[in-house]
């Protein structure tokens, strides 16, 4: 007791010798000072909205705009705090972002910081800051399941590098719901006093590029791709490490040789030449952990030419044939995360599968395979560990797909054979033949589709069904 | 009496610390040491290498049950452990399999060599950080072979918890109050951290009272009245310095904490006390 008043008045008087030392520099400012552009103004809502914030729900996303209100009665501090009634599955979800109409200057602080509470124990989906349509959300940082629990409890989300914050806009945002039947949701989750705060006490920032990983990959002059995982760390006095998910542009990229291998601002690379070049990161001068070395061969040859006669193929893609039938290579499913691009590869068209977990070829026409008994594929991985699962389905007499979406079993008169390619060789093209074997061996006469499963990055060329 | 101590304020500027001090000590009946800036020991660390092996020796091993505190390091004086660098004395714990133990780290002390009783002893570390990492900059007393702790006596200047980056504890262990009895203080850093700069830890030690400082910050004062047993400081102390992992007191490392790290001590001073009221 006795020490603590001591320390207290101690603080008084470090304070006031502060302030008086502040301003008596102050008068020394000289003409040419620039000063910040934009207040540094931390505030978000302490008990309202603070200047200049709006509300802005992510609507076209499936967002209940009605999910948020302004509560007086269950509150932290002061007479208000944020509201967001959090639907049942099927209903929507809360998801917003608090932007301002004027820019603020955040650099000055090290975190966000609020309070929170939840009817009951409930995760979080997402919460940070830095959307802002403005800048494509250059700063954006996100904080996954954060657990809140029915007390009101101060959370602290780190800020990735804080001289990027100079001009910000999106000051908070979130987005929570039950994704499932059986998950959370029905429930009130509260915010309060939230705000930006020079803690002091975030420190030792551990960056992380593809999640702390060191990859290989094998490709191509002309293919691109993107540095991924992307997350900053730090310790908090609680001795707790957070960990946010932290926007390309708070990094910077390099490259051991632009000549291999160029990486711009949003962590996009681009292969310009033969050679090896490892892309690694630095955030706020620290190095981050990850990195990946491209190995890249040149340009990408053209797969082996096919030799079967035509009068024993039904093709889908190829330039050595004519097709069977056109097809929709880009058949949008939902939940796909798939990109699938046309690329030349030595004069040859091929296609490119990136982050695929699930796509498919649609034919336009059914293939009659009565008389094939063979699917050929030229697969190129460009690294090690590709594997993927070919579904070839006939989809019968009505020409449907019909599946059972619970499953992904083929129903009704629908009947498939499934394979899968894996063991590839890292850099080069490799020929794949599967027989048209389990229940398509007896029903393939309304061949009508292809699904790709896995993968997650791999080319594909000369797609036909042949007569051994 | 506790007015009185509170009445002492200073001007937290450290080079003006044993001016003003002066100036304050005279009044009142306070019982905070008072002594002139008579250095006695002084190692900045400025030449690269192994420490000066005049003012300090090594706990070399695991002790008896990992030093008392079931402590999970194996101190050795190789300098991958212990090196002078860069102005700096670097204490590093490793995670290495060594000797049956999983890691290891080093204890320095100036038992035989430096050997004082009274004045200020003070010391500019930045600690490191994480779950299990345990530095302390503290002093046993000299008899500690014929008399031994607690009731040798044993003054904590400073000692941590890697999983408290912001909290330091000062204490005192005699007989009667050692171990989870010792006469003991906490004191958090505002705003800051103890592992992200150097600060100064030191005690100002008179007969009658140890006060426990942090920079310019007298966060504490352990008089004779405030012991729970007999008081022993009033003898030679000799001092160390190490960086334990895991034990009693902070619990094992886990998977976060970060090896290597080490404790890194710009400086260690020791002022005679004087002018003992």
């Amino acid at each position: 007791m006795k020490n603590k008043k001591y320390i207290n008045l101690r603080f008084i008087v470090l304070l006031s010798l502060g302030i008086v030392i502040f301003s008596a520099c102050e008068r020394e400012f000289s003409d040419d000072v620039e000063f910040a552009e934009f207040p540094p103004n931390g505030d978000v809502f302490i008990d309202a909205f603070s200047a200049g914030l709006d509300y802005f729900p992510f609507v076209d996303a499936g967002a209940d705009p009605e999910a948020f209100s302004v509560e007086t009665n269950e509150v932290f501090a002061g007479d208000a705090s944020m509201r967001f009634d959090v639907p049942s599955f099927g209903n929507g979800f809360v998801g917003a972002t608090f932007n301002t109409t004027a820019q603020r200057d955040l650099s000055g602080f090290d975190a966000l910081t609020f309070y929170a509470k939840a009817s009951q124990a409930a995760s979080i989906d997402a919460v940070g800051f830095g959307i802002s349509g403005e800048t494509g959300n250059r700063f954006q940082v996100t904080l996954n399941g954060l657990g809140v629990s029915t007390r009101w409890q101060k959370y602290i989300i780190p800020i990735p590098n804080a001289t990027n914050l100079t001009s910000e806009t999106g000051l908070f945002w979130l987005a929570e719901g039950a994704s499932f039947e059986g998950d959370e949701g029905g429930y009130v989750l509260f915010f309060d006093e939230i705000q930006f705060e020079k803690l002091g006490t975030v420190a030792q920032p551990s960056p992380a590029i593809f999640s702390g990983e060191d990859l290989t990959e094998q490709t191509f002059t002309g293919s691109t791709s993107t540095v991924t995982g992307l997350t900053q760390t730090f310790n908090l006095s609680s001795g707790e490490n957070v960990t946010v998910q932290a926007a390309p542009s708070y990094f910077n990229f390099e490259s051991s040789d632009t000549d291999v291998a160029q990486v711009n601002e949003l962590g996009e690379i681009a292969i310009v030449g033969e050679g090896t070049a490892v892309i690694t990161a630095l955030l706020g001068g620290v190095a981050a952990r990850g990195s990946l070395e491209i190995t890249s061969g040149g340009g990408l040859e053209a797969a082996p030419t096919p030799t079967v006669p035509e009068a024993n193929v039904s093709s889908i893609f190829s330039d050595a044939y004519t097709n069977a039938t056109e097809s929709n290579f880009t058949p949008g499913f939902g939940g796909s995360t798939t990109e699938t691009t046309m690329i030349s590869a030595n004069g040859n068209a091929v296609l490119s599968y990136v982050n695929n977990n699930f796509t498919g070829i649609l034919f336009e026409n059914t293939v009659d395979g009565t008389n094939r008994t063979t699917l050929h594929m030229d697969i190129f991985a460009q690294e090690p560990g590709v594997s993927f699962e070919v579904q070839i389905r006939d989809v019968g007499a009505n020409q449907m797909i019909e599946t059972d979406v619970n499953t992904g079993f083929p129903t009704e008169d629908d009947r498939d054979f499934r394979f899968t390619v894996n063991g590839l060789t890292v850099g080069e093209w490799n020929s794949i033949d599967i027989p048209l074997d389990g229940d398509i061996a007896s029903q393939k006469n309304n061949l009508g589709a292809l699904i790709l499963v896995g993968g997650p990055n791999f080319l594909l060329d000369n797609i036909y069904f042949f007569t051994e | 009496m506790d007015k009185e101590r509170i009445n002492q304020i200073r001007i937290p500027v450290l080079g003006l610390l044993m001016i003003l001090f002066v100036g304050c000590a005279t009044e009142d009946t306070q019982t905070v040491a008072n002594f002139t800036s008579q250095i006695t020991m002084q190692d900045e660390f400025d030449t690269d290498g192994a420490p000066n092996g005049n003012v300090w020796g090594f706990d070399i091993g695991t002790g008896e049950n990992g030093w008392g505190n079931n402590e999970l390091q194996y101190y050795t004086n190789r300098t991958e452990n212990v090196k002078v660098e860069n102005g700096v004395l670097l204490i590093t714990a490793q995670r290495e399999d060594f000797e049956g133990s999983s890691f290891t780290s080093a204890r320095l002390l100036t038992k035989d060599r430096f050997e004082q009783a009274f004045g200020r002893f003070e010391a500019r570390i930045r600690l490191p950080y994480g779950q299990g990492m345990w530095p302390a900059f503290w002093m046993l007393g000299a008899d500690i072979d014929e008399n031994p702790w607690p009731a040798a006596g044993e003054i904590d200047i400073m000692e941590y918890r890697g999983q408290n980056p912001s909290v330091l504890i000062g204490s005192v262990h005699g007989p009667g109050y050692s171990g989870g009895n010792a006469i003991s203080k906490e004191f958090e850093l505002l705003n800051d951290r103890f592992d992200t700069s150097f600060h100064v830890f030191g005690v100002e030690w008179s007969p009658d009272a140890v006060n426990f400082y942090v920079d310019d910050v007298l966060y504490n004062q352990i008089t004779r009245e405030d012991v729970t047993g007999t008081w022993v400081f009033d003898k030679p102390f000799f001092i160390l310095m190490n960086l334990a992992v895991g034990g009693t007191f902070v619990g094992s490392p886990n998977t976060e904490t970060v090896f290597p790290q080490s404790m890194l001590v710009d400086y260690v001073r020791v002022y005679e006390n004087t002018n003992v009221r």
